[in-house]
């Protein structure tokens, strides 16, 4: 016997439809957990990233110890998590004597692990030790530069593979619009060797240069890390090929108020609010429309007074 | 953007991203700090490039700032959740289609001719509305007994209940698509036991009785002291099945387990009785006694003595068998 179960209020409605696959997808969700051990360095990197991605991330606080993302069976906490907090990218930290400060970077796919990439972290500098002017501090959920140096990441499948996953990381919202005022942060990875990448974050200084375009400056702010690459899994060829498929039409939006006809042609529908008579202004009798007005009096006569000749003429 | 030394940065303005492929950082660094500096700086010319890209956008002035119009991203990254699958048509769309049946928009307000106004069609106070009838004519075809309401009401019910089958299939059908619209989950509501999707049997009072008295074994005091509802059968016996006969017999009854363990030792003689005679000694002893009988008799006439063996008499007799 089947039932059919729809959400009774409006708003689980909403949530739900706004976990549908769409054809189009925006900003995807982070989460941020840590397995049975931390070093004190993991902790603050797992909180720092948080801060980073605040609007767009959760992150938990309880370890959790049957989460081994590289065994075959050790996916199915992550994969529920996922299911749970819609999330399709997690940051999994831990620290264990043969992979210290270990950081698994993953992605899913329809909440089943799509590809994972692991890195160490060394030389960590927290966000708390950069002393900086706090008038270029970026704000929360501004759209970052994301700079990748190095022929490495060229090179190196591996590191191909990280750049890939640190800009799905840090991109945040795919937007159409962009206020060129919000630019604040920069995102600055560089190669400086096969196996090793040097991730920080900065803030944008815009200063006057003689063109339209600012000249661009970058002070360091924030989080500080050397990551070294240990272990990756790339995504099956079939997987990957379904993940990248996009469709090529964009969804038609539905013109309002416009319609073609053959005899008159393109036609809009303009609607006017109620006019309250009673309520509406007449004079605005204030000092300074006085002068317009008579300042477009002169002009009037003068026209009037044109008229009068030519018509005499 | 190219730079005198051909220099070529892969730009994807789309997502703000800039890639350098071409600096050779040195495989021994001379500090950290020039590390750093120089990551940052090569960096910095990055952000210049993208942002003499996007300053270079026709830009439309809001209040919030200057607008610029971001080109679609050029990195491909893999998508977050599969494409959505079209949903097969409805039975009624097919239908439709076969038929070249057009959809018809309809109006939310219908001219009602019975009260002359406009009234809406579906809600509350609605045009030909199944309750609101006063008097249903009888037709020739009626019965005398047949509430005409009744059956309007069940007909309607008739009606509901087949539009719900069908939407049921739908989904069902749009799920095996893999296209369930997205705030619609299908549950099964009882589960078969069997593999089959047969409904479960309807268990009767018997069974009943038992399953409760089953449960009420669970109890502390096995279900004894539980309070009985009406109607309800005592427990039948749970424990194991004794019975003990009385050693002493009352006044004048036989002793039943003397009686018992004698119909025992009946049964088992009659049972093995050939086996207790040992029948050829039994005739030879026979033929041997008869034998006597007559050799007996016709000894008599007087044979002399001193012929007969005599008998010992120091031997005793031998066990006759009797």
């Amino acid at each position: 016997m089947m039932e059919i179960r729809t959400p009774k209020t409006g708003k689980a409605k909403r949530v739900l439809e706004k976990r549908a696959p769409k054809l189009v997808e925006t900003g995807k969700k982070t989460l941020i957990l840590h397995g049975t051990k931390t070093s004190a360095t993991v902790s603050s990197v797992l909180m720092e990233l948080y801060r980073l991605k605040k609007g767009g991330a959760i992150k938990y606080s309880r370890r959790n110890e049957n989460i081994r993302p590289f065994e075959s069976g050790g996916e199915t906490s992550l994969e529920f998590f996922s299911q749970k907090t819609d999330c399709s990218l997690f940051v999994y930290g831990s620290h264990t004597k043969k992979r210290p400060d270990n950081l698994v970077l993953g992605r899913m796919y329809d909440h089943q692990v799509y590809d994972l990439i692991e890195v160490g972290i060394e030389n960590f500098k927290s966000l708390l030790s950069f002393s900086y002017d706090k008038k270029f501090a970026p704000h929360e959920g501004t759209k970052p530069f994301i700079c990748f140096t190095g022929e490495g990441f060229e090179n190196v499948p591996e590191l191909k593979h990280l750049k890939e996953v640190l800009t799905d990381l840090f991109r945040g919202e795919v937007v159409d619009n962009l206020n060129l005022t919000g630019l604040d942060r920069a995102y600055v990875c560089s190669a400086i060797s096969p196996t090793k990448v040097f991730l920080t974050h900065c803030a944008l200084k815009l200063k006057r240069s003689g063109t339209i375009v600012p000249r661009m400056e970058l002070v360091e702010v924030g989080p500080s890390m050397d990551l070294v690459i240990r272990r990756n899994r790339l995504p099956n060829e079939s997987l990957m090929k379904e993940a990248m498929r996009t469709s090529k039409d964009k969804p038609k939006k539905k013109e309002k108020n416009v319609d073609q006809d053959a005899v008159r042609g393109k036609i809009g529908k303009i609607y006017m609010p109620d006019q309250k008579l009673d309520e509406m202004h007449l004079h605005d009798k204030s000092k300074g429309l006085k002068r317009e007005r008579k300042e477009s009096k002169l002009l009037n006569e003068e026209t009037d007074s044109k008229k009068k000749k030519k018509s005499s003429e | 953007m190219e730079t005198e030394t051909d220099q070529i940065y892969h730009l994807d303005v789309g997502n703000l991203l800039g890639f350098n492929p071409n600096h050779r950082f040195p495989s021994a660094p001379s500090s950290r700090e020039e590390l750093v500096k120089e990551c940052i700086e090569e960096s910095r010319k990055l952000v210049q490039a993208i942002a003499n890209a996007l300053f270079n956008f026709t830009s439309t002035e809001t209040n919030d700032g200057p607008i610029v119009q971001l080109p679609p991203p050029t990195t491909k990254l893999p998508r977050e959740k599969h494409v959505p699958r079209p949903k097969p048509p409805t039975k009624w769309e097919e239908f439709a289609l076969k038929k070249g049946i057009q959809k018809r928009k309809k109006d939310k307000v219908v001219w009602d001719e019975q009260t002359d106004q406009f009234k809406r069609r579906h809600g509350y106070d609605r045009v030909n509305d199944d309750n609101d009838v006063p008097i249903i004519e009888a037709k020739a075809t009626d019965e005398p007994g047949e509430d005409p309401f009744a059956k309007r009401l069940d007909e309607k019910k008739k009606r509901v209940g087949k539009q719900q089958k069908n939407r049921l299939q739908n989904l069902k059908a749009a799920e095996k698509a893999g296209a369930l619209p997205s705030h619609v989950q299908l549950a099964a509501t009882s589960l078969p036991i069997s593999g089959t999707k047969s409904q479960p049997k309807k268990i009767g009072k018997d069974e009943l009785g038992d399953v409760a008295g089953l449960a009420a074994t669970s109890t502390a005091s096995g279900g004894k002291f539980d309070k009985k509802l009406p109607g309800e059968k005592p427990p039948k016996k749970q424990s194991k099945h004794h019975q003990y006969l009385p050693v002493v017999a009352g006044r004048g009854a036989v002793n039943p387990e003397k009686e018992q363990t004698n119909n025992v030792l009946s049964k088992i003689f009659s049972k093995h009785s050939h086996e207790i005679l040992n029948v050829g000694k039994a005739i030879n002893m026979y033929n041997v006694k008869k034998e006597k009988k007559k050799s007996g008799r016709s000894d008599k006439s007087g044979r002399s003595d001193n012929l007969k063996p005599k008998k010992d008499i120091t031997k005793k007799p031998a066990n006759k068998a009797k």
